[in-house]
């Protein structure tokens, strides 16, 4: 049962029942939508101090209504479908890239009380967690929907009937597919660790920062996972789905309106739900950083929200600080990057987390282990990159530049 | 820091309000909530800036236009419409044989290139420094001879839509153009210009 580890299902399901789960739905659904408005605005406020402008500042005070602004002049603008236009397809795209965005925020625990109890509450007499649903495959969940969003992309291209779009959504599919591979095998080392595959159960394990997933998985599946993320959002650096200079405006050129608009905020809620991802994977999510910060005054769920926004809120300057600082990569740098490092590096990792989980159920000395690890990868390193030169020297001889 | 340096610059300018170079149309948040005038202050503009044209007349209130038609000649954007026509020989319009009987230009094309007023043999078309003018209908975007010529000050005319400020509409004629600096070295201080209704000939501009 994909519901039954929520208490609140657990029981009899009645009307109470169902108006707690469409109160957290609507509050979810708002709690998203609120959230990308101001992460717009703080991205462009950021991003417009950090190259000596000032940014948005006329709609409302500090700008903070310009998204909505824009928004609503959006739903006004003049709704296009071109006429070589796949027209069903077209119009089901943005939903596609949107949808998945709000689902993989489902399965986030944003708040609660994980250190004394089960991170549940009790809204109008019943226990429920802070997330909309706690299914017990949830991680699994967020790899199926972050996947889907690549047909969002991939369909927004190819049903426009222009070339320039049908190449950027080539690119961003290309791109999705093969950063998804480093992105699931770091997800990987934190399931190995934590012996679960539900996100409450990451947040439960990690009570405090020595036990922190990114210190429990030995930092660089943490490294691994934001350059993964970075990339599966198609964010700059990793931004070559939209490169202007190449592709007039990528996947969604002849998207115009509110469609437009959609993969506008599709883009920036998945920003948030990976961050958010990344903070429920590697930092505890509502947990807090240091036991002696558990006994603050006031009820400990809700300092589990300060908490979980806190580290939110660090991801989402980081990702504003790439933008802001990073040059894109090339094509081939990037297939390089993922291809050649990444997901060798953190496929090494899950291999010696592997080894040493075993290691220390069989009672093994951990050093031989490691030592013989790293001869095994020593070896495979070896054979990658001459089959590497092997063929970068095949393709020179059939005249290739690379 | 080799390849982290760049996150340390970016950092950095956050804080620092000194390089910001951005000055605010409109006064911006500094003038929000002032009274009077203060969100309504505009940037000062050059001297020789390119704005709404004017029609010049000479000290006597004959119009200096002669018809000739150079000016549509020369509009990238042909956007000037001008018809001559013969002077009544009693009650001339212009010194000389003939004069503009119609003088029209479209705003909704011009690209205040400057270029008519280059090409003008008697100094008749000049601009202004204004460029705030924002009518509401296509009919008001065409400017007419009657509203580009000058009153009987000398001054352009200010029209509803028009936003005029103070300086806009002073030192608009030949003179302005013939004092640049980047005229013939041989000329600066000299008059190289015809007089005009309002100010007679104008003194050359001081050497710097």
């Amino acid at each position: 049962m994909i519901f039954a580890l929520d208490p609140l299902l657990g029981g009899d399901i009645d009307v109470s029942v169902v108006l707690v789960v469409l109160l957290k739905v609507v509050v979810a659904f708002v709690f998203l939508l609120v959230a990308t408005m101001l992460m717009v605005w703080f991205e462009r406020k950021v991003i417009s101090r950090m190259q000596n402008r000032v940014g948005p500042n006329k709609a409302g005070p500090w700008g903070l209504l310009q998204t909505l602004a824009d928004g609503t002049k959006f739903f006004f603008k003049e709704d296009l479908v071109p006429e070589r236009a796949d027209r069903f397809v077209f119009k089901l795209a943005p939903y596609l890239s949107l949808i998945p965005a709000f689902l993989v925020f489902t399965v986030i625990p944003i708040g609660g009380d994980f250190a004394d109890g089960d991170g549940t509450i009790s809204i109008f007499g019943h226990r429920t967690l802070l997330q909309l649903a706690d299914p017990p495959v949830g991680i699994l969940l967020v790899l199926a929907m972050s996947s889907i969003a690549v047909y969002g992309i991939m369909l927004a291209g190819w049903a426009s009937g222009s070339k320039y779009p049908l190449l950027g959504s080539v690119r961003a599919s290309a791109q999705m597919i093969s950063y998804e591979a480093a992105l699931g095998l770091s997800i990987l080392t934190v399931v190995l660790v934590t012996g679960t595959l539900q996100t409450t159960g990451f947040v439960a394990a990690q009570t405090g920062l020595a036990n922190w997933n990114i210190v429990a998985t030995g930092i660089l599946p943490f490294f691994v996972f934001v350059v993964a993320a970075t990339a599966e959002l198609n964010r700059p650096p990793f931004d070559l789905v939209e490169a202007e200079q190449e592709l007039v405006g990528g996947f969604n050129t002849e998207y115009a309106s509110i469609r437009f608009a959609l993969f506008f905020l599709a883009e920036f809620m998945n920003t948030i739900t990976m961050s958010a991802l990344i903070v429920t994977l590697f930092l505890g999510g509502p947990q807090a950083p240091f036991g002696f910060l558990r006994n603050l005054p006031g009820p400990q769920w809700a300092w589990g929200i300060v908490w979980f926004f806190a580290k939110l809120f660090i991801f989402l300057f980081m990702y504003v600080w790439f933008r802001a600082t990073l040059p894109r990569l090339r094509y081939d740098q990037l297939m390089n990057l993922g291809w050649k490092l990444l997901i060798p590096i953190s496929l090494a990792w899950l291999m010696l987390l592997a080894s040493l989980r075993v290691a220390q159920d069989q009672g093994w000395n951990r050093l031989i282990v490691v030592v013989i690890d790293m001869v095994v990868f020593l070896v495979c390193a070896a054979l990658f990159t001459a089959a590497l030169r092997v063929s970068s020297r095949n393709r020179q001889a059939e005249g290739s530049a690379y | 820091m080799g390849y982290f340096a760049g996150f340390a610059i970016t950092a950095r300018q956050i804080w620092r309000k000194d390089s910001r170079v951005t000055r605010e149309y409109s006064g911006g948040r500094e003038a929000h909530g002032k009274k009077g005038d203060a969100h309504d202050v505009k940037a000062d503009k050059p001297e020789r800036l390119h704005g709404r044209h004017v029609l010049n007349r000479y000290e006597d209130g004959m119009e200096k236009c002669i018809g000739c038609e150079l000016c549509a000649g020369v509009c990238p954007a042909r956007c000037i419409y001008v018809r001559g026509a013969d002077n009544d020989p009693d009650n001339p319009t212009s010194p000389g044989e003939r004069f503009g009987y119609v003088y029209e230009i479209n705003y909704l094309r011009c690209i205040h290139c400057d270029l008519c007023v280059e090409a003008c043999p008697t100094e008749a078309i000049t601009e202004t420094k204004m460029f705030e003018f924002s009518f509401l209908n296509r009919k008001d975007a065409i400017y007419t001879k009657a509203e580009l010529v000058v009153d009987d000050a000398g001054l352009p005319q200010h029209l509803p839509w028009e936003d005029w400020r103070p300086g806009e509409d002073q030192h608009t004629s030949a003179w302005m153009r013939a004092t640049s600096p980047g005229g013939d070295a041989d000329f600066v201080g000299e008059v190289g210009w015809s007089g005009e209704l309002g100010y007679g000939v104008r003194q050359p501009e001081e050497k710097a």
